[in-house]
């Protein structure tokens, strides 16, 4: 048994399998954590920051708890006033300041819609489906083309209860709300699939309420809705059903 | 209060009985509850107290089994267990359960046990209201347990979105269900409410000012606050979607003029502060735990009181950021992620003044502490996870997935279930008389902390890595298996703990040793009784000199148990406490408290009957339930008051007061005072709903808006003043020793007169079920009518009281807690038929929506 760890057999499958582990910790196809278009990604540098801040918040007062029983003269000394000012006012604000700043410059910034020039995709919401309705009138089911590194607005509406559209890796979601439409930008760097789900809790059918996303380059993208060669091709044909 | 009168009135206070044994004998034959059936009448809050700990203890059972029934399906990608039928009841009754049948109850019950100990009385200011509370709580949960187990349970989420809760998408009961019954349990949330506000505030310890409030009671009274305008626009809410559900008012029908979006802000207009309801009676009982520990008096009191009512006035501030989502303008967003980011600092505030009151003191640690330990662990991630989610951005990735899910654990579990696990051993030995062995307590913890973090903390990542909340499966491409596992099995542990954690209990309330006052060498009042406690608390009442939380109980105990402080005695076989100026402390009233009676439950069953026949659908039945619900409540007013006038009567220590009656404010006085505004929040939210729906719903202009007649409302606007009027008038009569009948008839008159024009122009609305503008004039109009039918009653009782005997110039309470109703009735009635002529032009100038 030492022998084949030594030897490396048994070795190396194992530092790949913790390694492999690790990295997939954060991967797969609904991860937000793997982004793969802009909105997603900066989100996900806004959550690592938040998350390194978090724990280093959460070991800071975890000391300064410890400091109470094992040197409380110390907080003792640095005064008990001064201890609620700094601890409960003056840090969390310095903190709160600068992430509420810097979200509101990102949420801005990844909620453009309705400025330059984006492809509008319809996506109607139903129990338990999605139909995504192209320019052209082109149409498919739990299944939405998207262009790759152009800016696509998707028109978001239901016909019956509420639903969330949510694209983990291309960016956060967004309701689906009878009577009311909402609209998200969406922008996918590379070609690929990419998983969707519906969010919002929707009746029975809710769990497997799934769509995916394909990426395509532009041509493939036309081809896919029936943008190509629109001339020939019916216009809202059936092909993707 | 008036030290001049004559000392030999009632005869037995000049010299008060020395003999504590004497004195016990004498009190418990009053207050004492006897065995038997008569327990069913029990109205003291000792033991109703400890009803709600115990009923909230099983809801809290039965909570964690259907958490356990989750686990098992989510345990692996493919798992059949249940369907998603099942399974949406599942994480409905969970979410139910937990929130409205354990937490609040639970606190409740705290609140009723502690309440009156803490601030030095023998009971809450309205013993029959807690029991009645008790029981529209049991019969309320006993309901929606009865749907579950016959498998109709709610199905759609614990906050209940419409459309899909409405009747198109569920059609069967089960909605119905959660909307009558939740409500039904409110009733007791709204009743504890006004109790716990009345008695923080006046039934207190002579020398009690407010600043000497113990620091529990002064989170419990913010609570309560918190509690009486949070409630109000859920039950607004759920009114509003029964109604939609059982006569087709299209409230939330966005083809109709309503707007799904109106029912998630009232949700979440009672939903956010709902979160700090739970929270802070949890953080009032760490409050008063760790100075007990520490040895050292809480550091920062007023710094932690200032924060306490910020972060009430944060919490109605940021209901927004459950619905991120939505589509709401980015900037409206950020201005409730910033004030959502805000409500950190009073949280921190709290935690670093207990941080230095144990630097400040010498910490000893006990089974309390330790589990104090887990609250800090857990709450201080659930805070930070909380700050996370307050950001816009990161709010649109993680909301409604596993991530909100760990997050809403960590502060309810860290928040709420840690620290009142804390008190449960803190308390445990005043509630049996025993201390604690604590051989399995520190094995129940650790199994039950690391359990709750083996299923949560890396829930934050199942979220992340794209596991929306209630779904019953997830494909095997997501690889989301072992996280899920981990979580299944961290379930199971943490339910270990929980199982030893009740034969801890067991064991010690059999085998504990006995002691003999304040184990822990408290210095708050509730140890200054002897344990387990007595019906009537205090054998006679303290004078607090002190602030609350730096008194010697042990000395006072023997004090007080020797009758040597008020009331250290019996008269007339009246269940005596004290009431006091509300800021000072002075004692103003003696206040006389109701025998043990079974009206309280009788007014349940009719309550509950009344339900029963909404839920069947059997709405002629239901109204007579109704009107016989009111006319057993106004039963309980037989046994109050007096019929001759008996000026101050001595109160022990050389000092005197006047019955309760017989004062300016009493409690009761209050408690309409408080009812009022609670009713008044409700109907904002309807004004509120009014508006929004004309503001952003789709679907408007209505086709025929319902214009009111101006010549009924006209009438109706002078009968509504006339009737205000009249009811003053009345008591102006009775205050100069003249007959206030006349105008008692006038105002109860006038208000019928008033109700029946409301009637008539609700009956004139056209079809309501056309538009949702059309239906919120209909209960617009019906509810100030209902407003004004409850004034005639009330002026026609005052009428009764009269020919009865019981009013005279000094007993004038009836009147004035009639006149307080019909002011505000008639202020809110002009205001509803404004609100009526506005809604009616607005609709004819359109609406903006699309």
């Amino acid at each position: 048994m030492r022998e084949r760890f030594r030897s490396g057999v048994l070795f190396r499958p194992i530092c790949l399998l913790a390694g492999g582990l690790l990295l997939s910790a954060c991967t797969g196809p609904l991860s937000a954590l793997q982004p793969e278009g802009p909105a997603a990604r900066g989100t996900g540098t806004l959550w690592w920051i938040m998350l390194f801040a978090g724990t280093a918040i959460f070991l800071a007062v975890a000391a300064v708890l410890m400091l109470a029983f094992v040197r409380p003269a110390w907080l003792r000394r640095f005064g008990e006033t001064r201890l609620i000012l700094w601890g409960g006012l003056v840090v969390p604000l310095v903190i709160l300041s600068g992430l509420v700043t810097a979200a509101l410059a990102l949420g801005e910034r990844v909620l453009v819609v309705g400025q330059g020039e984006a492809l509008r995709i319809e996506a109607m919401a139903r129990q338990w489906t999605w139909r995504f309705r192209y320019p052209g009138g082109y149409e498919t089911d739990d299944l939405l083309h998207l262009p790759v590194g152009r800016d696509v607005d998707i028109v978001l509406t239901s016909a019956d209860v509420i639903h969330s559209f949510w694209v983990p890796r291309l960016g956060g979601k967004l309701d689906a709300i009878p009577g009311h439409v909402n609209v998200i930008r969406l922008r996918a760097d590379r070609p690929g699939t990419y998983g969707g789900v519906c969010a919002e809790y929707c009746g029975i059918g809710h769990a497997p309420m799934r769509f995916s996303v394909e990426a395509h380059e532009e041509d493939a993208f036309a081809q896919a809705v029936g943008l190509a060669a629109a001339s020939d091709t019916a216009v809202g044909g059936e092909g993707a059903r | 209060m008036s030290r001049e009168t004559p000392q030999d009135r009632q005869g037995a206070a000049a010299a008060p009985p020395v003999n504590p044994i004497r004195l016990h004998r004498e009190l418990a034959a009053l207050w004492d509850t006897p065995a038997g059936w008569q327990q069913l009448g029990a109205v003291n809050h000792t033991i109703l107290g400890k009803r709600f700990i115990l009923a909230a203890f099983f809801f809290f059972g039965v909570g964690g089994l259907l958490a356990m029934l989750i686990r098992v399906q989510l345990a692996t990608s493919g798992t059949a267990f249940v369907g998603p039928e099942i399974y949406g009841q599942l994480f409905t009754m969970h979410g139910t359960v937990m929130m409205f049948l354990f937490a609040i109850p639970m606190f409740e019950g705290f609140a009723i046990y502690l309440l009156p100990k803490l601030l030095g009385a023998r009971d809450l200011a309205f013993p029959r209201l807690t029991a009645y509370g008790f029981w529209c709580y049991i019969f309320g949960a006993s309901i929606l347990l009865c749907a579950m187990i016959a498998g109709v349970a709610p199905d759609s989420g614990w906050f209940m979105y419409t459309p899909l809760s409405s009747s198109t998408y569920t059609p069967g009961i089960n909605a119905d269900v959660w909307l009558l019954g939740i409500t039904f349990v409110e009733i007791s949330a709204l009743s504890a409410a006004v109790e716990i506000t009345v008695s923080v505030l006046k039934v207190r310890a002579p020398g009690m000012s407010l600043a000497r409030m113990p620091i529990m009671a002064w989170y419990l009274l913010i609570t309560a606050l918190m509690m009486l305008f949070g409630f109000p626009p859920l039950i607004l809410g759920s009114i509003l979607l029964e109604l939609e559900r059982a006569a087709d008012l299209p409230f939330f029908d966005p083809t109709r003029g309503g707007d799904s979006l109106l029912w998630q802000h009232l949700f979440w207009l009672f939903g956010h502060p709902e979160v700090y309801i739970i929270f802070l009676p949890a953080a009032g009982a760490i409050s008063m735990m760790i100075p007990t520990f520490a040895r050292h008096e809480l550091v920062g009191y007023r710094a932690v009181i200032v924060a306490v009512i910020a972060m009430a006035f944060l919490s109605f501030g940021l209901w927004v950021h459950h619905m991120f989502t939505v589509g709401i303008p980015h900037l409206a967003l950020a201005f409730f992620s910033a004030a959502s980011g805000l409500v950190a600092i009073p949280t921190a505030v709290q935690i670093f003044a207990w941080i230095a009151t144990l630097a400040a003191g010498r910490p000893r640690f006990d089974v309390p502490m330790l589990y104090l330990g887990g609250f800090f662990f857990i709450f201080v991630v659930g805070g930070l996870t909380g700050v996370m989610l307050a950001m816009v951005p990161f709010n649109w990735q993680a909301h409604d997935t596993h991530f909100v899910v760990a997050h809403l654990h960590y502060v309810l579990v860290g928040g709420f279930v840690f620290p009142m696990m804390a008190a449960t051993y803190y308390w445990l030995p005043h509630f049996t008389g025993r201390l604690a062995e604590h051989r399995v307590s520190k094995p129940a913890f650790w199994l039950i902390f690391l359990g709750f973090n083996l299923t949560f903390f890396h829930m934050h990542l199942t979220g992340l890595r794209g596991m929306p909340r209630r779904i019953d499966t997830y494909p095997v491409e997501a690889r989301l298996d072992w996280l899920n596992l981990l979580s299944s099995v961290g379930s199971f542990v943490m339910t270990i703990g929980f199982a030893l954690f009740v034969v801890d209990l067991v064991v010690h309330m059999r085998f504990g040793r006995r002691f003999r006052r304040n184990p822990w060498a408290a210095r708050t009042l509730e140890w200054a009784m002897p344990t387990p406690t007595t019906s009537y608390a205090f054998a006679s009442l303290p004078h607090i000199e002190e602030r609350g939380d730096r008194l010697a109980p042990d000395a006072e105990g023997a004090r007080l148990a020797a009758g040597r402080g008020y009331l250290g005695f019996t008269r007339n076989g009246w269940m005596e406490t004290l009431g006091v100026d509300m800021v000072g402390g002075r004692p103003d009233q003696l206040i006389v408290l109701p025998r043990q009676t079974f009206l309280p439950l009788w007014s349940g069953l009719l309550t509950a009957a009344m339900v029963l026949c909404l839920l069947a659908k059997i709405y002629w039945l239901a109204l007579f339930a109704f009107l016989a619900v009111v006319v057993s409540l106004l039963a309980w007013t037989g046994a109050t008051g007096a019929r001759q006038d008996m000026g101050a009567l001595p109160i022990g220590n050389g000092a005197s007061a006047r019955p309760h009656w017989e004062t300016e404010a009493p409690p009761s006085w209050w408690a309409m005072v408080m009812t009022c505004a609670a009713e008044a929040t409700l109907f904002s939210s309807l004004l509120f709903g009014g508006l929004f729906l004309w503001l952003v719903a789709p679907q408007w202009p209505p086709a025929r808006p319902a214009l009111p007649d101006p010549l009924l409302a006209g009438a109706c606007a002078v009968l509504l003043v006339l009737a205000a009027f009249a009811g003053r008038g009345g008591l102006a009569a009775l205050l100069q020793q003249r007959s206030p009948a006349l105008r008692l008839g006038v105002c109860a008159g006038a208000h019928g007169g008033a109700a029946l024009l409301f009637a008539l122009m609700a009956a004139s609305v056209p079809v309501p079920t056309a538009h949702a503008h059309n239906a919120t004039a209909l209960v617009l109009l019906s509810l100030c009518g209902l407003r004004a039918g409850f004034g005639a009653l009330l002026a026609a009782y005052g009428l009764w009281r009269w020919h009865a005997g019981f009013l005279s110039a000094a007993r004038s309470l009836d009147l004035r807690i009639g006149r307080v109703w019909h002011d505000y009735a008639a202020a809110t009635g002009l205001i509803g038929i404004s609100a009526a002529f506005v809604f009616a032009w607005l609709a004819t100038t359109g609406g903006t929506g699309s």
